[in-house]
Parts: structure tokens; C-alpha cells; sequence
């Protein structure tokens, strides 16, 4: 992530350059050619695009993003230059009405029959504009607590604020972060979705409790490594984190396990969405169809380290990983939330109480 | 008539040759940072919509922690850039004075050597060494200096030891160069008239060295005013870098328009801060820059 | 010698080495106050090293040097009571004509407007009344030279040093500033040592010259002094225009030597060593000692003289220094001479022949390799 200034500036230049070049070629459909997906790290495991690319004769390339990067980068380029997208369920109605990044699905292109059907009625409820479905279930999983159980006991999230943890955990200074602390202090944030001033000060309130915590945060972590590392080298004894995370520290280290917080895990689903003006879109649902097969859907959820949308992938799902569920998870997955969509303009408030945090002594 | 013609296909070579600078200009800094320009200038008002305001600027104004953060890279900016000048001055002074050929050029190659890794490599390789489990908390506890491993990382002082080093090498060429033009006899005189070391900095290598001075700090502050992962990896949850509010803005928080308006006032800030250290100094911006 | 207060200056054995190589070598000299001295030689002979360690910045190996009567060893450059003009002036260019004066009464510590007071004096002194707030480069040549004279002349030293201060000047200048130097000495007495490769400003200017080489002085004296007796054949080489005539002593006539070169010319010069038949000598002839003339009656001579015969190489003419280059018949060997003013010799021809003498006692010889110190 290097970034300076300037970097900025020119950046704005050439995708402004780009978006120009892009809107004057014809759109010419390409057969075979080549898929371009941005997403997250290990979503697209390099065995299973060879395969992809055997099979279909499409090349892959893939661009590793987060959440934030990819809704800046298509609304740079007003959805061009990816032919697929891999953003939260959440986050996909809010930015789409704003910044229009993205095009509906032809669900009769896809083999819609594969996906698990209570997860395509959490994505249909949340990402779909004008009765059309901007967004397709592909990954799912829970973020929770980190902990070296050597060095301490924590239950909730409120508990990285103990004295006895300064300068000993940390938390991503993002919205989730936001939410988990609301919910832990007893609150909903998402009832308060649609009213502005109610979520405004509840916010100011879960930003009053992180800057008095602030002194047991270590860092506030950027990446999954960051983190990791933090557990590893034990400069850290908790931490907010996703399952995934935590059961790949878990496999290091039988001390560090992944917990449920008591006031609730908070459910996190990755999606497929075609970015607007994506030029092979062809491609973008042979890719999609591919990967609802239950042997690739399996292969993928054992790279990530979590669990696929797709049918009867469980079944194939590594055992080690169906055991740290199970560990981490005894009710099953009935505690955990899953995120609404978030409505254009929360976000805001929630930047301005975050850069509070960050600024706070 | 024929001499007109000379004239005329003399600037249109000129032209030719300056044009892809030019466009180069134009296209990636001069148009975008028009649209910036007009991206700060829009307010929102619903999904979509956008009019013409300047309420990304009152923000600004109005919440204290952008402020706070602003007057803070510049504070800090300033002391980077101040400790960078008296660091640099000896070196410079060393291998522009007191060193000749091969040890001059092994010593500038020293100062060049920190870039050869990219900046992130740098910076991660401090981290390394600086953090709690790290090279030298380890090594302080080994020699018996400090009873437990301490975080090093995390401090506003890291951050200026980052940045003087990023630094370092900016100062030293201008600085250089400037101390190489200054005439051995001329030291020799001021101490023949009665000069003593401090004197004859004061009022012969200094003013000599001005424009060579004024350039390097001038560099410097801005790369620094400009630094981004520095100041945010060896900062940590307290780096509080205005160009990290900048890409806040742009990245997570898709509020151009804010960011934009952050970008300008970055800009309004280093264009003050180098009149002023041209005010300062007494020099002309064309003949400082003629040192860099 | 005896250390008087009538010495400004006194080098005691001074040496000083670089490496291998002995720039000053065992230099014992005096200078008296409110002289003119010069150090005189060519390039590389030890001078500039010699003025330098007088300045203080180079310290000697060992040997002392006292100023003024008091002893400089470990005594800075800026605490000696001595000044120094560079030889590329090293005025301040950042500051004023004012302020470069004044720079030194500054670090003394004298208040500003004393220090003002006393600047303006002195550049009046040096005839540059009102200058005091001209930028440097706004100066002349010849105007920069007194400003960096009035600088170290403010500070009123026992000695001033000179390090060429002309030699970046063109011609014209130098000639004129040559005269300058000289009206400045006389008018502030203040004991100037001048360091110059250029014998002719050695001898305009100087009351004492001191003739370097190879980092030691081949003789002191006054100009004249040095111009007509040099004490070693390197003087006589480096003083003057002199003809130089390499042989061997055929016999020997009281005072005098004949000089035959290994062609066969034979040349008739003033003994200054002891020398006996057949001893490698040199003798020197300077060019205006010898006589001209189209026939042996027109040279005038005593009838004793020996009378040369020689073909004109070359005319060259330089107004009151115009000069002729001979061949002497016999042997080619080179010899030049000194036209008279009087013009009589105004249509001398390349390719005439003609006839030359010169007065033995008016020419030297010395014992080839003889040194002198």
C-alpha cells in the first residue's frame, strides 16, 4: 500500500484518462479471453483458476483489494476495468445507488439452484435495487475474538478494554469494529439504520468507549498479517479478528482460539457482483457457475478458511476446519448476526467518529 | 522576412520538444487537479446528488481533529525538516570539504544506499527492528539496559527518525553542491580576520550555503508535508498524517469531495510554507530551484 | 641574529615536509619593520607554503616564527597579528564593501557605528570614498585589490601577507597596481611580505627580496643587489633577462675567466667562485652589458675587448626593452642584446651580420652546479 500525495492525484489522472479511452472502444465481446476479478486474498486459489483456464480456455487475473479499495476503484472508473467484484453483502445497495458501480444479474445465467438458499434470501433481502439482484452469495463466515488462552481469558469485546490487556490488544479501526462495540455494550446500531440522529449518537457513544480503550490497543491493524504477526510474536493476547484468521493461528498454536464474543458473533458474507461496465461478462458467469461446483466450492473454502455459499460443499469441507467450528461456534451459527445493508450516508457519520478514535490521546 | 521565418520554425521546435512535458503536465497534474478543484467545491445532498458548496472546507474548520491534524503534520514537518538540515550540514560539509575523490563519492554513495529497497521495505525493515519482540528491544535487554523489551515503535519520535532518514539524502546534494562553490580562501579569511569556527559559519558558510539551504528544506518539508507510510507504519494508532486523512477520505470513506478539499488545503499549506521560508531567507524561488 | 624590535618578522629554521617531499627547508630570514619584502620564485619552491605557515594555517614541523617579537607557535591564524591578502582576494561576496572592511573590527568586537566610522576612513584611504555600500562585484578589478587591502589594513597588523594578490589582474592593471601597492606600502608603513613569481614585480615593488628555491632562499637583498650581483647561477637565471653561456675554463686572467662552450666559443666573465682551469663553469651576460656595432670602430670598445661576430635570428621589438637575438657565426650559439634607445639600429635586417662585445667585468661566471644559499 504505497500512497503518497501525489500518488492521489495522479491516480484520479489516469483513471479520469481512463474511464475517457474506455468509453470510446466498442464493446467488443471477447470469446475466451480474459476474466479480471478483484477481490480478496486467497479468494481465488491459483489452482483453481488453472483449472478454470483449461476448462474454458479464459485466462484469469486477479487483483487483491478490500472492501473500501474496491468501491473506490470501480467508482474511479464508473465499474470498468474488472469483470468481477467480490464485495460484502452489505456494502453493495448503499455504494450502487450512490455511485451506480455496478449491473444486475441475469439470473438465467446463472446455475442459481447450487447456491444454499437461506444465504441467497439474506442477499436478495440486502442487495437487491429496484427488484433486480446486484449480488450472488460466495463466501460466508463470522468475525469474533482472537485469544492466546495462555496469557488471558476475555469473553466479549468489552473485555479488550481491561486494565489488566493495556497496550495488549487490538481492533481495525472500521465500521465493524463500530458495530461489534455497540452490540456489546447492549446496543442494536442496526435497528437504528433508519434513524440518522439516533445512530449518530450512539456512535458518538461506542466512539467514547473506544477512545477510552484506546490505550490497551497496541495498533490498530490494516491487514490480516499485521495482525497475525502481533498474535504470533505475542505482543498481543487478544484481539478483534475473522474466523478464518483465528483458526489459522489456532492450527499454529492450540493457545490462540477463535471465540464467539457473548454478545454475538457478527456474520459476514462475500459476494460475486458484475461491475457495471465490465467487459466480459461472459466470462464473469462462467467463472460464477465454475465455482458453484460443489468440488471447486469446497477447494476455494479451504483456501480462505471458511465456508462457501455454495450446496453440498460442506460436506467436502476440510474435518480440521468442521472441528474449529464446532469449537467456536457450540450453538452452531444461530448467535450470529448478519449485517443489513448499510443506507448511503451512515457511512459518513461513522468515518467522523473513527478519525475521533484515531486522533484521541 | 527570412529571419522571421527562423525565428518562427526556432519556436515551433521548441514547442516539439517541450510537448510531451507538457502533456504530460496538462494530462496528470494539471487536469486532475482541476476536477479535484471542482470535486471540493460539491456538497451532497442524496444518493447521487450534488451541488455546488463549500462545505467540505467548513468541515474542515469546524471539526477540530482535521485542524488538530493539519497544524500537526506541519509542526511535525517543520522539526523533521529542521533536524534533517542539522544532520545533513556535516555530512555535506564532510564530503564537500574535508574528503577528496574515491572516500567523497563512497560517502555520497552511503547517503544513497538507504534507496536502493523501496520505501516500504525500508520502513517494514525499521519495524522490524524497533518493535517490542524486535532486533533492538532484544539487544537493550541483552546488554542489561533496560530490564524488559520496550516498544519502540508508536512514538512521535519514531516517526521523525523515519522521516529525517527518508529524508537525508534531499538535504545533503543541494547542501552540497552549495558548500563545493564556497571558496576555500574565503573561510580562510574570515578566520584570518579574526573569525572563530561559530563566527565563521555564521556569517560565511551559512549565507553562502542560503540558496542551497533553502532548496533542501524546501524539498524536504514537502516530501515529508507528502509522506504517507512513515508516518502511518511507524506512527501507529497515533500517526495522525494529514495525507492519511487524505486517502481516508478518498479510499474508505468514498468521500471525494472531503478528500479532494483535504488535497487543496495540503497544497495551500506547503505553497505557504515555502513563501514563507523563501521570505525568510531572502531568496528568489528561481534561483533556489536552480540548486535542486 | 639577534632577535631587536626593528624585526617584524623572524623565521627560525623553519621546515616543513610533505611526505617526502621538503617544501620549506631550514629557513632562518628577518624582515624589517616597515619593509617591503618580497619572496620571489618560481612555482612549487616552498613560498606559498612559507607565507601560509607565517598566516598560521599550516603549522611547521619545527623552527619557530616570532612577530612582532613574540613567539606564533601554537598560536591560531585568528589571533596572530598578522593579515592576508589571497591571491584570488577572497573578499565576502554576500556582503557590502562596508561590511567585508569591517568584518574584522566586527569579531574584535568593536560597536557598529565605531566600526562604520573606521571603515569609511579607510576606504578613503585606499581612495574609494563612499563605496562602503556597493555590492563586491560591483567593483573593479584594481577597486577590489584595495578593498581587500583597506580589509586587512583596518586591523591595523604588524604584517600584511601578500599571496600574488596581481595575478588575476590583466596587464595594464597589474602595471598600474604594481605602483598602487607600493604608494600604500609607503603611506601606512605597515611591514608588507609579498609572495610573487613574477621577478619584475619583486623588483618595482620590494625593499628586500628574498629569491626561493626549493624551499630555500637562494639570496636576500636589494633589488639592485640581486640584479647585479647574484650570488648563485639560479639567481642570475631567474632575475633578469640574462644571457646563460655553459663551458669550461679555459684560463684565467686575474679576476676574470675565459668560458669556452663545448662548440668553441670562448667568452670572458668576472670570477664569483674559485675556479681553476678546465672547471665546468656558467657565465652570465645580461643583454644590455653588451654593445652592438655594424663594424668594430662603431663598438667603442677598449682595444683589449674581445669582439664578437654574430647573424641576426631575430628582431624583437618591445619599445624601450626592444632586443636582438643573435647567432654567434662561428658556433650558433644563441646571444641577445639589447638595442640601444637612440634608434641607430632601427633597420637592423634578419640575416645581417654584425659585431657585439661586452665588458668582462660587467659579466659573472660561476662554477657549474655551484649552490648558494
Amino acid at each position: 500500500m504505497t500512497f503518497t500525495l501525489h500518488r492521489v492525484f495522479v491516480t484520479a489522472g489516469i483513471s479520469a484518462l481512463l474511464s475517457l479511452s474506455l468509453a470510446g472502444a466498442p464493446a467488443a465481446a471477447q470469446a475466451g479471453g480474459t476474466l479480471r476479478i478483484i477481490t480478496w486474498a486467497d479468494y481465488v486459489p491459483a489452482d483453481v483458476a488453472a483449472q478454470f483456464t483449461r476448462e474454458t480456455g479464459i485466462k484469469v487475473e486477479v487483483a487483491l483489494s478490500n472492501n473500501e479499495e474496491m468501491i473506490s476503484k470501480l467508482r474511479a472508473t464508473r465499474g470498468a476495468g474488472f469483470d468481477l467484484a467480490q464485495p460484502s453483502q452489505d456494502r453493495i445497495a448503499g455504494p450502487q445507488q450512490e455511485f451506480g458501480i455496478y449491473k444486475p444479474f441475469d439470473l438465467s445465467k446463472v446455475r442459481i439452484e447450487r447456491i444454499q438458499p437461506d444465504l441467497l434470501a439474506t442477499v436478495r433481502r440486502n442487495a437487491t435495487i429496484n427488484g433486480k439482484l446486484y449480488a450472488l452469495p460466495y463466501v460466508w463466515g463470522a468475525e469474533g475474538l482472537v485469544v492466546n488462552t495462555k496469557r488471558t481469558k476475555v469473553n466479549d469485546y468489552l473485555d479488550l478494554c481491561r486494565a489488566d490487556l493495556k497496550g495488549r490488544t487490538s481492533v481495525r479501526l472500521r465500521r465493524p469494529t463500530l458495530m461489534a462495540f455497540a452490540f456489546a455494550m447492549g446496543k442494536d446500531p442496526f435497528a437504528l439504520y433508519g434513524n440518522r440522529q439516533a445512530y449518530t449518537a450512539l456512535m458518538e457513544q461506542v466512539g467514547a468507549k473506544l477512545i477510552a480503550c484506546k490505550v490497551n490497543f497496541r495498533f490498530f491493524f490494516d491487514n490480516r498479517d499485521q495482525l497475525l504477526n502481533g498474535m504470533r510474536s505475542g505482543e498481543l493476547h487478544a484481539a478483534m479478528m475473522w474466523d478464518s484468521g483465528g483458526w489459522r493461528l489456532n492450527r499454529e498454536n492450540p493457545d490462540i482460539q477463535f471465540i464467539a464474543p457473548k454478545s454475538g458473533a457478527l456474520g459476514w458474507l462475500d459476494t460475486y457482483a458484475l461491475p457495471a461496465r465490465g467487459k466480459n461478462e461472459a466470462a464473469a458467469y462462467a467463472w460464477i457457475n465454475f465455482t458453484l461446483r460443489p468440488d471447486i466450492a469446497a477447494r476455494i473454502a479451504k483456501s480462505i478458511g471458511n465456508f462457501s455459499a455454495a450446496k453440498d460443499a460442506d460436506k467436502l469441507t476440510d474435518p480440521v476446519l468442521r472441528a474449529q467450528f464446532a469449537a467456536s461456534f457450540p450453538d452452531g451459527f444461530k448467535s450470529v448476526r448478519w449485517y443489513p445493508a448499510i443506507p448511503p450516508g451512515l457511512e459518513e457519520i461513522e468515518g467522523r467518529i473513527l478519525d475521533r478514535v484515531k486522533a484521541a490521546k | 522576412m527570412t529571419e522571421a521565418r527562423t525565428r518562427s520554425s526556432h519556436y515551433l521546435l521548441l514547442w516539439l520538444l517541450l510537448a510531451p512535458a507538457l502533456l504530460w503536465l496538462f494530462g496528470l497534474i494539471v487536469l486532475p487537479h482541476l476536477d479535484l478543484a471542482l470535486l471540493s467545491f460539491r456538497e451532497r445532498t442524496g444518493p447521487g446528488e450534488y451541488v455546488f458548496g463549500l462545505e467540505q472546507y467548513r468541515t474542515f474548520f469546524a471539526e477540530p481533529l482535521y485542524w488538530d491534524v493539519f497544524v500537526r503534520t506541519a509542526v511535525v514537518s517543520l522539526v523533521a525538516t529542521a533536524l534533517t538540515l542539522l544532520l545533513a550540514f556535516p555530512i555535506a560539509w564532510t564530503i564537500a570539504k574535508l574528503t577528496r575523490g574515491r572516500l567523497s563519492a563512497l560517502l555520497f554513495a552511503v547517503c544513497l544506499i538507504p534507496f536502493w529497497v523501496s520505501e516500504t521495505v525500508r520502513t517494514l525493515g525499521w519495524m522490524i527492528l524497533l518493535r517490542e519482540t524486535g532486533v533492538l528491544p532484544g539487544l537493550l535487554v541483552t546488554l542489561g539496559l533496560t530490564d524488559a523489551p520496550v516498544e519502540m515503535l508508536y512514538h512521535d519520535a519514531t516517526i521523525l527518525v523515519g522521516l529525517v532518514y527518508t529524508s537525508l539524502l534531499f538535504m545533503v546534494v543541494p547542501l552540497y553542491g552549495s558548500l563545493e562553490s564556497l571558496d576555500d580562501s574565503l573561510i580562510e579569511a574570515a578566520y584570518d580576520l579574526g573569525g572563530n569556527g561559530w563566527t565563521v559559519l555564521r556569517t560565511v558558510v551559512i549565507p553562502h550555503a542560503l540558496p542551497g539551504i533553502t532548496a533542501g528544506c524546501i524539498v524536504v518539508f514537502m516530501l515529508t508535508l507528502g509522506n504517507y507510510l512513515t508516518a502511518s507504519l511507524l506512527g501507529g494508532k497515533n500517526s495522525l498524517w494529514f495525507t492519511e486523512q487524505i486517502y481516508t477520505q478518498f479510499i474508505t470513506r468514498f468521500n471525494w469531495e472531503q478528500g479532494a478539499a483535504f488535497g487543496f488545503l495540503l497544497l495551500a499549506l506547503s505553497s505557504v510554507m515555502v513563501w514563507i521560508g523563501l521570505r525568510l531567507s531572502g531568496q528568489r524561488f528561481a534561483d533556489v530551484m536552480s540548486r535542486t | 641574529m639577534a632577535e631587536t624590535p626593528d624585526q617584524d618578522l623572524e623565521a627560525k629554521a623553519l621546515l616543513k615536509r610533505f611526505g617526502s617531499h621538503t617544501a620549506v627547508d631550514s629557513l632562518s630570514f628577518s624582515v624589517r619593520r616597515g619593509s617591503f619584502f618580497s619572496i620571489l620564485g618560481p612555482s612549487g619552491c616552498g613560498k606559498t607554503t612559507l607565507l601560509r605557515m607565517i598566516a598560521g594555517f599550516i603549522e611547521p614541523d619545527s623552527g619557530d616564527i616570532d612577530i612582532g617579537g613574540r613567539s606564533m607557535r601554537g598560536v591560531p591564524p585568528n589571533r596572530r597579528p598578522v593579515n592576508m591578502v589571497f591571491q584570488q582576494l577572497a573578499l565576502f561576496p554576500m556582503m557590502s564593501v562596508g561590511e567585508n572592511v569591517s568584518y574584522g573590527l566586527a569579531r574584535r568586537g568593536v560597536p557598529r557605528t565605531e566600526r562604520e566610522r573606521k571603515a569609511e576612513a579607510m576606504l578613503e584611504r585606499v581612495g574609494l570614498p563612499g563605496s562602503a555600500r556597493k555590492r563586491v562585484d560591483e567593483l573593479s578589478g584594481g577597486q577590489r585589490q584595495r578593498v581587500a587591502i583597506a580589509r586587512s589594513l583596518v586591523l591595523e597588523p604588524t604584517l600584511l601577507l601578500l599571496d600574488e594578490p596581481l595575478g588575476a589582474l590583466d596587464l595594464k592593471l597589474r602595471e598600474r597596481m604594481k605602483i598602487e601597492l607600493k604608494q600604500l606600502q609607503a603611506a601606512f608603513g605597515t611591514t608588507f611580505v609579498y609572495i610573487t613569481h613574477d621577478q619584475s614585480e619583486a623588483l618595482v615593488l620590494s625593499d628586500q627580496v628574498a629569491v626561493m628555491n626549493n624551499g630555500r632562499f637562494e639570496q636576500v637583498g636589494t633589488p639592485q643587489e640581486l640584479y647585479y650581483s647574484p650570488a648563485t647561477p639560479f639567481v642570475a637565471g631567474f632575475v633578469g633577462a640574462n644571457n646563460r653561456i655553459d663551458g669550461r675554463v679555459s684560463a684565467l686572467h686575474g679576476e676574470s675567466a675565459d668560458v669556452t662552450t663545448a662548440e668553441g666559443w670562448t667568452v670572458r666573465a668576472q670570477r664569483h667562485d674559485a675556479l681553476a682551469a678546465g672547471d665546468a663553469a656558467t657565465a652570465f651576460v645580461r643583454p644590455e652589458v653588451a654593445v652592438l656595432g655594424r663594424s668594430v670602430e662603431e663598438l667603442a670598445m677598449p682595444a683589449e675587448s674581445a669582439v664578437h661576430q654574430g647573424v641576426v635570428e631575430s628582431l624583437l621589438f618591445d619599445g624601450a626593452n626592444s632586443a636582438v637575438l643573435l647567432r654567434e657565426s662561428r658556433t650558433r650559439a644563441e646571444f641577445r642584446v639589447a638595442l640601444p634607445q637612440t634608434g641607430r639600429f632601427a633597420d637592423l635586417k634578419v640575416g645581417e651580420t654584425v659585431m657585439f662585445s661586452f665588458a668582462p667585468e660587467r659579466a659573472v661566471c660561476f662554477a657549474a652546479g655551484a649552490r648558494h644559499g
